[in-house]
């Protein structure tokens, strides 16, 4: 793979919570790296060739880079509300490009046949009309005024709700997913999508969440975020072809598919390729 | 009766399984196996010095080997899963309630280690997985030569439910189910029957479920 502007942006590379002096060693982009936490508490992150990478810590994680990022991570200002419960869900291996993980996130559609009962259910299948634009000021990916009928839609929602989500792409392996929140209406559920990529068809997928909810113990708030995702990730391992198709040739995207045409198109326009497929085979 | 219960467990959801099909009802008590790694923590090293799960607690009884809880279940809820107690049908069903352990051994291990990172020998696991799959679906087939649909008899018994899920869960590991014809159809049996309940990985049969009628509409 070529150098490609994906090189110059911040990437999870692992739990802090679950750091420790022994080094995590793991890859970015191809590369091995490790992952450790120094004695005197601090994050390092080092290459195969023994060279420091950029750090930061933040929403639970350690993020580096093997470039120069030219900017300081994306901000999540709800992550520092007071009264949020803050979820490490942990990672989760898939056999699949990091772009394909995003994009299958941004995805309302397959709730009912993937997620049945608790994201969807026949025969509440169809996805309403919602907006989709990019944002020039920040450079980011949205989807606003997304609603869909959920069986269950949160650990603390009791029965069938409308649940209203808007989706946020804020870097090219990031997505936040913004959500009705049932114990405190005005207020969003925040869950997270932070994929590592370690090949162009392989990742660490590493979901977190910024939640209201007192009465709900962590680990279920936790098992019910993996439940979620490991629906996906058969899914996800059989996706034809392994890369994410950025020419349009192969496939005729529907009005549902908004999100992801919106995600395609801005990935091409920054030259985000890393995991993408440029011209249908 | 109280499960410790992990959600993307195989063996775990054998018990949650075999409860739904014999409609006993147990009280869920998860533990955060991933990230938190709880199942080696001092309240359950406690009560599994092994620091595994699933663990079935019921009154004085604990249990941490998945093939006795479900035998429990069968013996308290539904003895016809237990088989008719003929001697071949017996030994059958002891034979692959066994042969289960092999497959957590190879199938689990490479699932973990695709999916959930632990350490492990990839292309040995998926290597013996493939073995065990190959000798599962001779089994198969000469019971259906015996007239059988199920890995003791002609209806399912404990020694099923020990078997399936690892082996419908194969693909998370990198193991293909494809070449395996009589597993696609014994796994098909399995999941089209009364009171099955999926985790992630197996997803229900859509087309097996009924169409949703109004009252009054017919």
């Amino acid at each position: 793979m070529t150098h490609d502007a994906m090189i110059d942006e911040w990437y999870p590379v692992g739990l802090f919570s679950q750091l420790d002096t022994n080094a995590r060693k793991t890859a970015l982009m191809g590369r091995p790296i490790e992952v450790a936490v120094e004695a005197e508490g601090h994050a390092r992150v080092t290459s195969g060739d023994g060279r420091s990478l950029p750090v930061c810590v933040r929403y639970g994680h350690v993020w580096s880079s093997l470039g120069k990022p030219q900017k300081d991570l994306f901000a999540i200002p709800e992550a520092d509300q007071p009264g949020r419960t803050l979820v490490d869900v942990g990672v989760i291996r898939v056999r699949c490009s990091p772009l394909r993980a995003v994009e299958n996130f941004l995805d309302i559609a397959h709730f009912p046949f993937v997620h049945t009962d608790i994201l969807g259910a026949e025969p509440h299948t169809e996805v309403q009309d919602y907006k989709v634009e990019v944002r020039q000021d920040a450079d980011e990916v949205w989807a606003t005024q997304v609603k869909f009928y959920q069986p269950q839609a949160a650990k603390s929602a009791s029965g069938g709700i409308t649940t209203e989500y808007m989706y946020r792409v804020p870097a090219p392996t990031c997505c936040v997913l913004y959500k009705t929140c049932p114990p405190r209406p005005g207020e969003w559920d925040v869950i997270t999508l932070f994929v590592q990529p370690l090949a162009e068809d392989l990742c660490d997928v590493w979901p977190w969440m910024a939640l209201f909810d007192d009465a709900t113990p962590m680990t279920d708030l936790i098992h019910f975020q993996q439940t979620i995702f490991l629906q996906d990730r058969s899914i996800l391992e059989n996706q034809i072809p392994r890369l994410l198709p950025l020419d349009p040739g192969m496939e005729i995207p529907t009005r549902a598919d908004l999100t992801s045409v919106a995600y395609r198109r801005w990935l091409k326009r920054h030259n985000y390729t890393y995991g993408a497929q440029l011209v249908a085979q | 009766m109280k499960l410790y219960d992990y959600v993307l467990s195989p063996s775990c959801y054998k018990v949650r399984l075999m409860a739904a099909l014999t409609g006993v009802k147990l009280e869920i008590r998860a533990v955060d196996f991933h990230p938190g790694a709880e199942h080696r923590g001092p309240e359950l090293m406690a009560l599994n010095p092994a620091g595994s799960i699933p663990i079935l607690e019921d009154g004085d009884l604990i249990l941490t080997e998945s093939a006795a809880m479900l035998t429990y279940l069968a013996a308290k809820a539904g003895p016809e899963w237990l088989g008719s107690g003929a001697p071949e049908e017996t030994a059958r069903l002891q034979q692959w309630l066994s042969f289960a352990h092999r497959l957590t051994a190879s199938l689990g291990g490479a699932r973990l280690h695709e999916m959930l990172l632990r350490p492990g020998d990839i292309g040995t696991l998926q290597a013996q997985g493939i073995a065990a799959l190959r000798e599962l679906e001779a089994g198969l087939v000469e019971q259906g030569l015996r007239g059988m649909r199920f890995l003791a008899s002609d209806r399912p018994t404990v020694a099923d439910i020990a078997c399936f899920p690892y082996v419908a869960l194969a693909p998370d590991g990198g193991v293909p189910l494809d070449p395996y014809p009589a597993i696609r159809l014994w796994s098909r049996a399995i999941r089209s029957l009364d009171n099955f309940i999926e985790m992630p990985g197996i997803h229900r049969l859509h087309e097996l479920k009924r169409e949703h009628v109004e009252p009054g509409e017919v």
